[in-house]
């Protein structure tokens, strides 16, 4: 009787419950070690466009440097404010790593490598970048500071304006696909990269994923010259280490769904001999390093948006582009009979 | 499944607790934080369902767009909320009243208590079962066909609300300098450049 107890425990829950968890292991190990690099890799690229040489003190060019920083933060004094929201002040910067990390569950990083093939996956993925502003704007009113709030209200209203776009943009490839699913859109793009047919609005998303991720040349939240660091202004030790890797986590996040919305995500760029023997997820990562390069190139080579000028561009070019070519794409599919005939 | 109902409990029991907690927080903000944390379960609550469209939508609209607008402006009020609650019993009996017809209503679509029969018969349109399409699919057939003019009049609603918004808010100042950033590209350097020769011990 205990026996086949034990056996549908182990069959049923166990068993499936550790798979599971060794399948997020496996996905969340290398994704920080991406994340502790990135910043390497930013101050490297950072350093070479502005002719300097960058770390490369701590290990053999610096590669231990990341490790040199996480060991700093841990063992720096974490100071909360006597003026500060204790629990929503310490939330926060969990909050914002957290949703950085747990959008990782439906991307596919190659064929059939994903945690949770879910049929509504975009949405998920909308969903969850939609909510990281909950992290930086809690941080600001929890913080019980001028400049943090200042710097939350700045980044809600800026991450609020362009999601409309991104919302826009992302109708555009559904329409294209004709289902949520990520691993499905990523198979519409065998014949053709979404990039070419809808370049528009891959530079829009990819400028909005800039706005959503709080980089330059919007980072108006954390403006150093006017708001000495915005929202993170009062966190120190790891607190403010949770919000550095959760932006970092994100880039690498919104890198990743561009790659898959408009980059052909695991696909290899043609599908001839010497490029498809590559495993998929080495496209995958070769793609969204690709677009972190111009995330840092972009930071080393523009100024940052004035407030007006960022809500103009939001509000003004790139939300009546989108919603044109939305009604253009339907039209197009439609007047041709290419909608796809889905389920 | 064990684990289905006990995610339903759990999700259930936070969605009550957390609704419970935004009429009880003393704090605004505290409030609509709860609140987020009770649409989070009710979205929950929908994928447990097999909704996960909804859910998502739930939680891109409501949690993304709507509570985020409601926090921000929560943050920004200065109310002393215990001055507000000296009202409490002068409006119990409102709140009561509303809380029961509530109630009654809940009661009655669980109940499947129908007033006019023949609507509750025409409202269930054949879906096709879960394994044939997925949820997404099913409700755009449902929301494009039948319920196309609702569906509709719904958007004609929101879009007379937001350009009420627009015309409420809307005022020009004058005196205010505005970018123009068509004027500022079209401009070329002959209109902007004065080129002068300056004679030595003269100035301009």
């Amino acid at each position: 009787m205990t026996d086949t107890i034990w056996q549908t425990l182990w069959q049923g829950y166990i068993w499936p419950g550790g798979l599971i968890l060794a399948n997020i292991l496996a996905l969340v190990v290398p994704l920080l070690i991406a994340v502790a690099y990135l910043t390497l890799m930013e101050r490297k690229v950072l350093a070479a466009m502005s002719l300097r040489m960058g770390p490369n003190v701590v290990g053999p060019f610096g590669l231990l440097q990341p490790f040199a920083d996480a060991v700093k933060l841990i063992f720096k004094e974490p100071i909360i404010p006597s003026g500060a929201n204790k629990i929503l002040f310490i939330m926060a910067p969990c909050l914002t790593f957290i949703l950085a990390l747990i959008a990782w569950a439906v991307i596919p990083v190659a064929e059939g490598w994903v945690i949770s093939n879910i049929n509504v996956g975009v949405l998920y993925l909308f969903a969850i970048s939609s909510l990281g502003v909950y992290g930086i704007i809690v941080a600001g009113w929890s913080s019980n500071s001028r400049y943090a709030f200042l710097g939350a209200l700045r980044s809600s209203a800026q991450m609020v304006s362009y999601e409309v776009s991104m919302g826009f943009v992302i109708i555009t490839v559904l329409l294209c696909v004709g289902s949520l699913n990520l691993s499905a859109i990523v198979e519409a793009q065998r014949t053709v990269w979404f990039a070419l047919p809808l370049f528009p609005m891959f530079i829009i998303f990819f400028i909005s994923t800039l706005a959503e991720t709080n980089r330059h040349p919007f980072d108006l939240p954390e403006a150093e010259a006017e708001l000495v660091a915005g929202y993170q202004v009062e966190y120190s030790s790891m607190h403010f280490a949770l919000f550095f890797l959760g932006e970092y986590a994100n880039m690498i996040l919104m890198s990743g769904m561009t790659t898959i919305l408009f980059l052909g995500g695991w696909l290899p760029p043609i599908d001839v001999a010497p490029f498809n023997w590559l495993p998929g997820i080495f496209w995958f990562a070769l793609k969204i390093l690709l677009l972190l390069f111009v995330f840092i190139w972009i930071r080393a080579a523009l100024p940052r948006y004035r407030y007006d000028q960022l809500m103009r561009l939001g509000w003004k070019v790139f939300l009546p582009i989108s919603l044109f070519w939305v009604v253009a794409t339907a039209g197009f599919l439609v007047a041709f009979d290419l909608l796809p005939k889905g389920v | 499944m064990i684990i289905h109902a006990l995610a339903f409990y759990l999700f259930a029991a936070i969605a009550v607790a957390s609704g419970f907690m935004v009429i009880a927080a003393r704090n605004p903000v505290h409030s609509v934080l709860f609140l987020i944390l009770a649409f989070f379960n009710a979205a929950g609550l929908f994928v447990l369902m097999g909704a996960e469209f909804l859910a998502m939508i739930l939680v891109i609209v409501y949690v993304g767009a709507v509570a985020v607008l409601f926090l921000f402006v929560v943050m920004m009020l200065d109310i002393n909320f215990v001055e507000l609650r000296q009202g409490f019993l002068q409006y119990l009996p409102i709140g009561g009243l509303i809380g029961f017809i509530l109630l009654v209503e809940l009661l009655l679509v669980l109940g499947g208590w129908a007033s006019v029969p023949h609507v509750a018969s025409s409202g269930a349109l054949p879906i096709p079962p879960p394994e044939q399409v997925t949820n997404t699919h099913a409700l755009g057939h449902v929301l494009y066909t039948k319920y196309v003019y609702l569906f509709q009049g719904s958007g004609l609603i929101l879009l007379v609300a937001m350009i009420g918004a627009i015309v409420l808010t809307l005022r020009h100042r004058p005196g205010v300098r505005r970018q123009d950033i068509a004027v500022q590209t079209y401009r070329r350097r002959d209109e902007a450049v004065e080129v002068k020769k300056v004679e030595p011990r003269q100035g301009i």
